[in-house]
């Protein structure tokens, strides 16, 4: 029942914001404005919602707010995935409660029937595209940076899986006031035939979800979810070009996306002729807009490149230069492993459905086969704990029982997962990327020994670099990544802002208010890479602030602020002696003239004078 | 007196001379010019040097300040041996020709200007540097005797005969002479109040002779009001502001001198001098219009109870000041006129100098 009340709140928090968004995309589809208001506003956005569809959209007229949403555990807010958890709500009457709320002002009389009539489900691909924003699409700028973002995390993983150096190529034209067609170019190992058209044109279709590894993706929606918002601004299919190797074809082909079943639609297929021997392109035309400056797609691109050292990377924008980075090493990172998932993460719903599908025979050997770190003895020690025999079969642990183990395990010492299967950048390369990308009078770096959070091992990285010609009187800029992608938006709501933040920098000798970031000519760079990264939405803009990794985030911060602070009161400490030192060549003559003219010193007595006294004021400088 | 500082020049400046060429770092003794550093003698009647110094160091630090302190020695070397005066500002222009040990503002001169004369123990006017302010006005019951600047026969002025006008106190008095039959000095704070005893010659009135002070006292009008009193043994009543400001710095300036220059309050005050008005308690009894205590002035009336030894020494001003932060308020002389712009000269001052006993110390 709490759950069916997110799935719903979820959705009305979304109206006001989408209403404005619906309003705004008539104004580029040019469909006569609806007034809303009244009491069938509700219905009202709703229309509004459906206008904006592509055409030929089937939307009833109905709310469907009032059906039973499937897909509203699709916020995913855990590690583990959530949607078997439905099955645990006992089934409850539809939508209860909402008919109570409605039916009180409605002078029409609803029954359960004429409501169940209009009840059915709704698909993934209709509830990302009615709530874009929750993926990172829900203004211009931001849709061209999260689609180009979709586009070259796929890229970068593919080509990594594979064990090929990437080379990506990122190209942005502009093609109309607002229109963009985005063209992403990769050498990664490129797609099968047939999983083209579900890779690009369904939601929740990845490799990724279902394991527990560091990777960029997680859940197989980004470039699907992109295609759809370009499907939806523009009306254009996604184009993609793939190979697999020197002796097979290349593939071209043309997909949409069925919002409704959320399947894709294949308009064109064929081979055709590429001068790559293996990779993947991917074209689609977009509303958008371009700016310069910070969250820009350039900034993206920079720092990509910059957490990257391994990629080559080659970017055209709409106007400017164009920026290619070299790889800085040849050395392709180790490749992160898959683990079972650690007891401590675990949630109530996850085991529920663990256990149910477990190959298991008995309790005891089911924790030990699905879960990382549990041996025979510890497994033992669970069920023990739990008050549960070790022997009984798993299929046949009640809601109550699971309950039981699932209190049971955090009593439990359970050795930490093992921490080798994260990947760091390095400092080393965390340190060559900035000295290459920024002119700063002090770089430095640090790479932290993995840490666990719920289970999930994870590392915090640090790169400052200070001075040069960096604003000054600026707060200074924070770049986040995860698992080695820049994060632009939501700054504030980021576990890395907050660790910044709760580091006193004025110790370290910067300037700092309070609850602000420092103020300085710096540049932080912040990586976090996990098996989990738990972003705090689907736009995975920011990182949730769990204690384990605020800690690690500060130690790791405070290190480099440290260094830092020795750096900047060395320099203080030379300028300080240099400015004496042109002190007393300033003044000491004056000591001189003074004497002769009070004494009637000769002009050699007077020399002396100064000779002496600048001897005797520098030496006891150094002393 | 000049060939005198003109030897303590030359000594410390061989002093420092000397010890530059053993290699030592310099230094020079100050003393320190602060309330801090003075106590109140009452039997002498002003405020004395309680003999703390300050040891300023050759150092890189000091180096600046130090090297502008031996220039300006050497400009009142030059000033002293002939005969010549700079005023302050004077000063603070000559130094634009020190290149980089130029002064930037002239507070900064007169600060080691202040810092020379206080090194020495002597008036500013000893080593050849004048005030630019102006020293206060006189009039009433009072015959100056000053000298022809051209051929140096005695001049004599007749302080009744300047009709609306005042004469004005000169920078240097030590030279003048008095004659007076005069009962009392009346020293006011306000150019404005002493305009209107002048315009209605209340000196002739009360036989009395006006001060106009307008403000804080400079020293000469603090000298020459004290050369006056003792010449004639005549008293001095102060008429100021009832506010922190005229009670603490107008008139414990005038009576026991400044904690800045306290080596020359000997000189520069007038011990004689009580306290006629406005007191707090006059606020009360003649119902005056008043303005609320600033912050400053609040600020100002705690630290003379706390720090300042003269008030501390007078238990009637400590009761006074602490009256006058309990009310809140303060009153100006002007206030008087309320009851009628003459009402200072056919009431107020009559009924106070009735009851001289009752003065504030």
């Amino acid at each position: 029942m709490a759950k069916r009340g997110r799935g719903r709140k979820h959705e009305r928090a979304a109206e006001p914001n989408e209403a404005k968004k619906g309003t705004r995309m008539q104004a580029t589809t040019s469909r006569p404005a609806k007034t809303k208001g009244g009491r069938r506003a509700k219905e009202d956005q709703m229309d509004l919602f459906a206008g904006k569809k592509a055409a030929g959209d089937p939307a009833p007229a109905a709310p469907r707010s009032r059906k039973p949403a499937s897909v509203e555990a699709a916020p995913v807010e855990s590690a583990v995935a959530v949607p078997e958890m439905s099955e645990v709500d006992s089934p409850a009457p539809p939508a209860r409660a909402g008919v109570a709320a409605k039916a009180a002002p409605a002078r029409r009389r609803e029954t359960a029937e004429s409501i169940g009539r209009r009840q059915r489900e709704i698909s993934v691909a209709e509830f990302f595209q009615k709530n874009r924003h929750l993926l990172g699409f829900d203004n211009p700028a931001k849709a061209l940076l999260t689609a180009t973002k979709e586009a070259v995390d796929n890229s970068l993983d593919a080509c990594e899986e594979a064990g090929i150096l990437p080379v990506i190529e990122v190209e942005i034209e502009e093609k109309a006031e607002d229109r963009f067609r985005l063209a992403i170019t990769d050498n990664g190992p490129g797609i099968v035939r047939g999983q083209i058209p579900k890779v690009f044109g369904k939601l929740l279709y990845g490799s990724k979800f279902h394991t527990l590894k560091q990777s960029r993706g997680q859940q197989g929606i980004g470039i699907s979810a992109a295609g759809m918002y370009s499907q939806l601004t523009t009306g254009q299919p996604v184009k993609i070009t793939s190979r697999t190797g020197a002796k097979k074809p290349a593939h071209y082909f043309e997909i949409q996306i069925d919002t409704a079943r959320n399947e894709p639609k294949v308009l064109v297929d064929r081979e055709i002729e590429w001068d790559r021997e293996h990779g993947t392109r991917v074209e689609m035309d977009l509303a958008g807009s371009y700016k310069k400056g910070r969250r820009s797609v350039d900034d993206y691109v920079i720092q990509t490149a910059l957490a990257n050292p391994h990629a080559d990377v080659h970017y055209k924008p709409p106007k400017g230069d164009e920026f290619h980075r070299e790889r800085l090493t040849k050395e392709l990172p180790r490749e992160p492993q898959a683990i079972k998932p650690h007891p401590y993460g675990v949630e109530l719903g996850a085991l529920i459905s663990m256990l149910r599908e477990t190959k298991g025979r008995t309790l005891a050997g089911a924790l030990q086969a699905d879960f990382a770190r549990v041996s025979a003895n510890v497994a033992q020690e669970i069920c023990k704990t739990a008050g549960l025999r070790p022997e009984m079969r798993p299929k046949s642990l009640g809601v109550a029982e699971v309950e039981q183990l699932f209190r049971a395990i955090p009593k439990v010492k359970i050795m930490a997962p093992p921490a080798s299967v994260i990947v760091p950048i390095g400092d080393a390369l965390i340190l060559e990327g900035l000295k290459q990308t920024v002119k700063a009078d002090f770089y430095t770096s640090i790479s932290r020994s993995p840490a666990v959070y719920r289970g999930n091992p994870f590392l915090i990285e640090v790169g400052l670099a200070y001075g040069g010609e960096m604003p000054g009187d600026e707060l200074v800029d924070l770049w986040r990544f995860a698992n080695r992608v820049p994060l632009q938006y939501q700054q504030s709501g980021c576990a890395i802002t907050r660790g910044a933040l709760m580091t006193d920098w004025r110790h370290y000798g910067l300037q700092q208010s309070k609850g602000a970031l420092p103020t300085g000519p710096m540049i932080l760079f912040v990586h976090m890479a996990s098996v989990w990264v738990p972003f705090t939405s689907e736009s995975k803009e920011a990182v949730a602030s769990y204690p384990e990794i605020i800690k690690e985030l500060r130690l790791a911060l405070q290190e480099c602020g440290r260094r830092l602070g020795v750096f900047l009161r060395q320099r203080d400490r030379l300028a300080e002696a240099e400015k004496k030192k042109s002190y007393i060549k300033s003044y000491i003559p004056h000591i001189g003239i003074a004497l002769r003219e009070i004494l009637g010193l000769s002009k050699a007595e007077e020399q002396k004078v100064v000779a002496v006294l600048t001897d005797t004021l520098e030496r006891s400088r150094t002393a | 007196m000049a060939s005198d500082t003109l030897k303590r020049i030359e000594k410390t400046a061989g002093e420092v001379h000397r010890s530059i060429l053993k290699h030592q770092k310099p230094s020079l003794k100050f003393p320190l010019r602060s309330l801090s550093n003075v106590k109140y003698d009452p039997k002498a009647g002003h405020f004395e040097m309680r003999g703390r110094k300050k040891e300023r160091t050759l150092t890189v630090s000091t180096v600046k300040t130090f090297a502008q302190t031996l220039r300006m020695m050497a400009l009142s070397k030059e000033l002293v041996a002939s005969d010549d005066i700079a005023t302050k500002r004077e000063a603070y222009y000559v130094s634009k020709n020190w290149d980089d040990a130029r002064f930037l503002e002239q507070p900064e001169s007169d600060a080691v200007m202040d810092d020379v004369e206080a090194l020495f123990e002597v008036n500013r006017e000893q080593i050849g540097f004048v005030p630019e302010e102006k020293g206060g006005e006189i009039s009433g019951k009072l015959q100056i005797v000053d000298r022809d600047s051209e051929t140096g026969k005695p001049l004599k002025i007749d302080c009744t005969k300047f009709g609306s006008g005042a004469y004005s106190i000169p920078i240097s008095v030590e030279h003048l002479k008095f004659e007076t039959d005069a009962d009392f000095i009346l020293v006011i704070e306000t150019a404005g109040m002493f305009q209107r005893l002048v315009k209605h010659k209340y000196w002739k009135t009360a036989n009395c002779i006006l001060v106009s002070m307008g403000g804080v006292p400079t020293r000469a009008c603090r000298r020459f009001v004290r050369r006056l009193a003792d010449f004639k043994k005549i008293p001095v009543y102060v008429f100021v502001d009832g506010d922190p400001y005229g009670i603490s710095n107008i008139y414990r300036t005038l009576k026991v001198g400044s904690g800045n220059a306290a080596h020359l309050n000997e000189f520069f005050c007038v011990p004689q001098a009580r306290y006629l008005g406005i007191t707090p308690q006059d606020i009360v009894d003649y119902k005056l219009p008043t303005h609320p205590l600033k912050d400053v002035d609040v600020k100002r009336a705690r630290d003379a109870i706390k720090n300042d030894p003269f008030f501390q020494h007078h238990k009637p001003w400590v009761a006074a000041m602490e009256h006058l932060l309990k009310m809140g308020v303060r009153a100006e002389q002007q206030a008087l006129a309320k009851w009628g712009l003459n009402y200072v000269i056919e009431k107020y001052l009559p009924e106070k100098l009735a009851h001289t006993e009752r003065f504030l110390p």
